[in-house]
């Protein structure tokens, strides 16, 4: 067996010349001052912009000509992350507002650039050249624990300890002030500044621009636009917008396209009280989301399949479809996963219906002390809601990819996925015979689905687990898959036997 | 009963797997190239990042154990047909009671002078992709010599490292061969989009090497020198029937088998790309060199050695492949160019607008349907097969085309501007296509 794909470095071309060096020290002169600006306290200008003058033309001279959009891009990133580190450290240095324009605007003209180039030749089509090389995306790179340990770490703080990122929150607040006409800051007591907007912002933030890099990746593919332009409007009207805006309007937060189990808190019984002792407003929403979690969820899980929710509508699954995209090929696609991943979802089902529900009779019949079911709330809240989808789920996209939460966790995927796999007419269909077993429809799977496990003895695939991200479909050079709703019954026939076409029939087992 | 297979591609592990699905014989697969099955068709997508090898096997290796498959890993120097056993690399006999030989394609070479220095190979096995990997590093141009399948695959691959290209067809068009015109030049085009120094009716002459025996350049016959560090050597395969050698099977250009695939040695049995088949069945090919091909092959044969002699009945002709973004499927018979019959016509429309095409080939007087030919558009294979099998008149099929379009939702289909153009042409009754609805029966219909 070959071992030599263990060792395999990008670019072939590694030796560094006259140029490269003079380029790579002109680079960490640049950087150099860019540092200064923030350290020295005679005006920050000057270093600020020589700074910036020096690494780009650094990265200018390094650069061969094919690369130089590729490095003086991600010189703006790194430009842009710094600043942003800047902010975490040195909250009242510069004018928050000036610093955050220049961090976030760094970084999004630097990610532009090089999304741009990175996907711009041809018309659309396939390009996961040298994911299996780079240290960011290949499994257990090195620049990827970086990003997980950066991204987990981050969300330790945000949870708790949010003093230690003031300087961000301060950063963003001018942002909402902008959007929403008052300041976000200080709400929470003893001081404490609310660090919930923040979280927010880069949220919507990420969604965006991964969203639109995703759209400029997958150009050809009108489903892939289609889908992508949902999330990203869910994302920012419905996650962003809404609920911000009833905020400014001192009205509780409103998320009206999550629901029970995966919003639990809307049929705890405190959540109850809380929407009805609101105005109108919210007693809509309390039956809103609950025709959302038993009428729409079947209803619409028949006719389209768990995807009308999971790749188009919902926030986690629109993170994981945007700036998951580049980790996607992480996820485990072993049957031990599989069985690992069919425990755990439903376990944490069967807890989160066990709680509400002893929750909501605790209510009526008085079962528990005050403190017992605060406490079954506050665990539930605490390793489900906290650990789980957010730090796990987020942080750890560039070890095991995009989707562990909604894979392994997610109790609406749970539901959506029983009826997916019992009621609904979706399916992914394989086209007859077609498949060359290369694998790409599994390796791009972001629920680690075997897809071509199914594609290659010349079955449909139904499976709980799919979100109809339709990427399976899109990788396939040889047009095996498509998503499609058809006629409930027989989805999982296999394709070919079924108008006798004269090749043999394959057995369903094993 | 021991069923020994040689080789551990396609068509070796589909007839292992159909074996154990119909029996408990005992089966051993032998193969020098690779411990495990991988695909071969995906080997492009390792060297270009997209997958590592562990994702291109299409089982996890737990699987040849818990189906008590046995794997061995050696090579095959001689088969004894009187003894019933075959003779190992490493020494060691192995008996058997039925033989499998799936031993797959080598690839051609046709005596070019210097056509054995370093830096000039194939792509077939895992073997030449390493030795491809390692002349990688550090180089700036490879020529490709052939306009088939591998050779494009192998443009792609190094574009996808910066590596210059150029390619030398002896064709007019890229693969005129197999594709008619149109299709041809719409490839040929496509190539040259991705910046590769494609030069038509152009044959290579000699391979020219320093002294370390390396490649430095090549010599065409319009007498032009390229300097290259690597030559892609792809016109074609021929079936590998070594291991035959010195041994009573008889073989022409492959090992001849009769229609359960056995070959004149009672018990041995050839499947796959070195099988040559005796009487073809009509339409098709005495060797098929293609994956489908191969793993139909598989799932007969196993048949036949589980007690129900199956005869080898392929049904209509399929293939596919990828030109770099555009995608290929072919189903029945479509000429090459310039190789149409008398009595056969075709529809051709391509997209003004993007890459893509449609063909269908018919007869001309009853005007059933003969072929359908796709560039860059998806067709739903068992409404196609039904379609060329019942031989349904073409126009009736474009009025039907819903049922064969398998594109992604959501995207643009063709039909109307397809039917436009073709009913401004004809003088005739314009055709009109029917809703998915009307044809949804003949796609989803159990």
């Amino acid at each position: 067996m070959s071992t030599l794909y263990e060792n395999i470095s990008l670019t072939p071309h590694n030796r560094m010349g006259k140029k490269e060096r003079t380029g790579l020290t002109l680079m960490a002169l640049g950087l150099l001052a860019f540092l200064l600006s923030f350290i020295t306290f005679a005006g920050p200008a000057m270093p600020f912009l020589s700074g910036i003058f020096f690494s780009v033309a650094g990265g200018l001279v390094y650069s061969r000509k094919e690369k130089r959009w590729s490095l003086s891009s991600l010189l703006l990133i790194f430009l842009g992350l710094i600043s942003f580190l800047f902010l975490l450290a040195r909250p009242s240095a510069l004018s928050p507002l000036l610093i955050s324009l220049f961090s976030f605007g760094f970084f999004l003209a630097g990610a532009s650039i090089y999304i741009f180039f990175r996907f711009r030749k041809g018309e659309g089509g396939i390009r996961n050249n040298g994911i299996t090389f780079s240290p960011l995306t290949r499994k257990n790179g090195a620049l990827a624990w970086v990003l997980a340990v950066v991204i987990t770490g981050f969300y330790v703080m945000l949870y708790w300890f949010p003093e230690e990122i003031h300087g961000l929150i301060l950063a963003v607040d001018p942002i909402y002030k902008a959007l929403f006409g008052k300041s976000g800051l200080p709400q929470s007591n003893g001081g404490h500044y609310n660090p919930w907007f923040l979280y927010g912002f880069l949220y919507t933030l990420a969604v965006l621009l991964m969203g639109s890099r995703f759209m400029f990746k997958y150009r050809h593919n009108r489903y892939q636009l289609l889908r992508t332009a949902s999330v990203i409007f869910f994302q920012v009207v419905f996650a962003f917008f809404i609920p911000n805006v009833l905020a400014a309007l001192n009205q509780q937060e409103l998320y009206f396209h999550y629901f029970w189990p995966l919003d639990y808190d809307v049929l705890f019984p405190s959540g109850i009280d809380t929407l009805m002792s609101g105005g109108s407003l919210t007693h809509f929403f309390f039956w809103w989301t609950l025709a959302l979690s038993f009428l729409a969820v079947p209803v619409l899980t028949y006719y389209f399949g768990k995807r009308w929710y999971c790749s188009w509508v919902c926030g986690c699954g629109g993170l994981a479809e945007t700036a998951g995209d580049p980790f996607r090929h992480l996820s485990d696609k072993s049957l031990n996963a599989w069985q690992i991943e069919r425990k755990l979802i439903y376990l944490v089902l069967v807890l989160i219906t066990a709680i509400t529900a002893l929750l909501l009779l605790d209510r009526s019949f008085d079962l528990f002390s005050e403190s017992t079911s605060l406490a079954f709330k506050k665990s539930y809240g605490f390793v489900i809601g906290t650990i789980f989808s957010g730090v796990v789920g987020v942080g750890f996209y560039p070890i095991m990819g995009s989707r562990v939460w909604c894979r392994f966790g997610c109790p609406q995927a749970a539901i959506l996925g029983i009826l997916q796999k019992y009621f609904s007419r979706f399916r992914i269909s394989t086209n007859g015979g077609q498949c060359i077993s290369c694998g790409n429809c599994s390796t791009f799977c972001e629920m680690g689905i075997d897809v071509k496990w199914y594609a290659q003895r010349e079955q449909n695939i139904v499976r709980a687990s799919c979100v109809g991200c339709g990427i399976c479909a899109a990788v396939c050079p040889r047009g095996v898959l498509k998503l499609e709703n058809g006629p409930a019954k027989g989805r999982t026939a296999l394709q070919i036997s079924r108008t006798e076409v004269k090749i043999l029939d394959e057995d369903l087992i094993g | 009963m021991h069923i020994l297979i040689i080789g551990n591609g396609v068509a070796g592990i589909t007839a292992a797997r159909y074996i154990r699905k119909r029996s408990s014989h005992a089966i051993t697969v032998v193969s020098a190239e690779s411990k495990h099955f991988f695909s071969r068709t995906a080997l492009m997508y390792v060297y270009m990042g997209h997958m590592r090898f562990e994702d291109i096997k299409p089982y996890e290796d737990w699987f040849w154990e818990k189906n008590r498959i046995d794997l061995l890993q050696a090579y095959v120097e001689k088969i004894n047909t009187e003894k019933r056993t075959v003779s190992l690399n490493t020494g060691n006999e192995l008996p058997y009671d039925r033989l499998i030989i799936a031993t797959g394609s080598a690839s051609n070479k046709f005596g070019w002078p210097g056509q054995d220095l370093r830096g000039v190979q194939g792509l077939y096995s895992l073997q030449d992709l390493e030795n491809m990997e390692s002349y990688s590093r550090d180089l700036k141009k490879a020529v490709i010599v052939g306009g088939g399948l591998i050779g494009i695959e192998m443009a792609e691959m190094f574009l996808s490292r910066g590596i210059e290209v150029c390619m030398l067809v002896r064709e007019k068009y890229y693969w005129d061969n197999v594709l008619p015109e149109e299709e041809a030049r719409m490839i040929t085009n496509h190539i040259r989009k991705h910046s590769i120094d494609l030069r038509l009716e152009t044959e290579l002459k000699q391979i020219l090497g320093n002294e370390e025996e390396r490649v430095v350049a090549v010599e065409t016959n319009k007498e032009k020198t390229i300097e290259c560090g690597f030559v892609g050597l792809t016109p074609g395969v021929h079936p590998n029937i070594k291991v035959t050698e010195g041994s009573p099977i008889e073989c022409r250009r492959g090992i001849l088998v009769n229609e359960y695939l056995e070959s004149n040695v009672p018990g041995i049995y050839a499947i796959g790309d070195c099988a040559e088949l005796r009487n073809p069945p009509a339409g098709r090919k005495a060797i098929e060199a293609v994956w489908y091909t191969a793993k139909l092959m598989g799932k007969t044969v196993a048949r036949s050695i589980c007690k129900e002699a199956t005869p080898y009945r392929p049904g209509i002709w399929y293939n596919s492949a990828k030109f770099f973004d555009i995608e290929y499927q072919v189903y029945g018979s479509v000429p090459a160019s310039g190789r149409a019959a008398e009595n056969e016509a075709s529809y051709y429309w391509e997209d003004s607008k993007r890459e893509r095409s449609l063909r269908l080939v018919f007869e001309k007087g009853s005007r059933k349907l003969l072929g359908i030919n796709v560039l860059g558009m998806r067709i739903r294979h068992h409404v196609a097969d039904r379609f060329l099998r019942e031989g349904w008149p073409v126009d009736k099929v474009l009025a039907h085309f819903n049922a064969l379009y398998f594109e992604p939702e959501f995207s643009r289909n063709p039909i109307r501007e397809i039917l436009k153009k073709l009913n401004s042409e004809n003088a005739g009754k314009a055709i009109k296509a029917l809703g998915f609805k009307e044809v949804k029966h003949l796609v989803f219909e159990n």
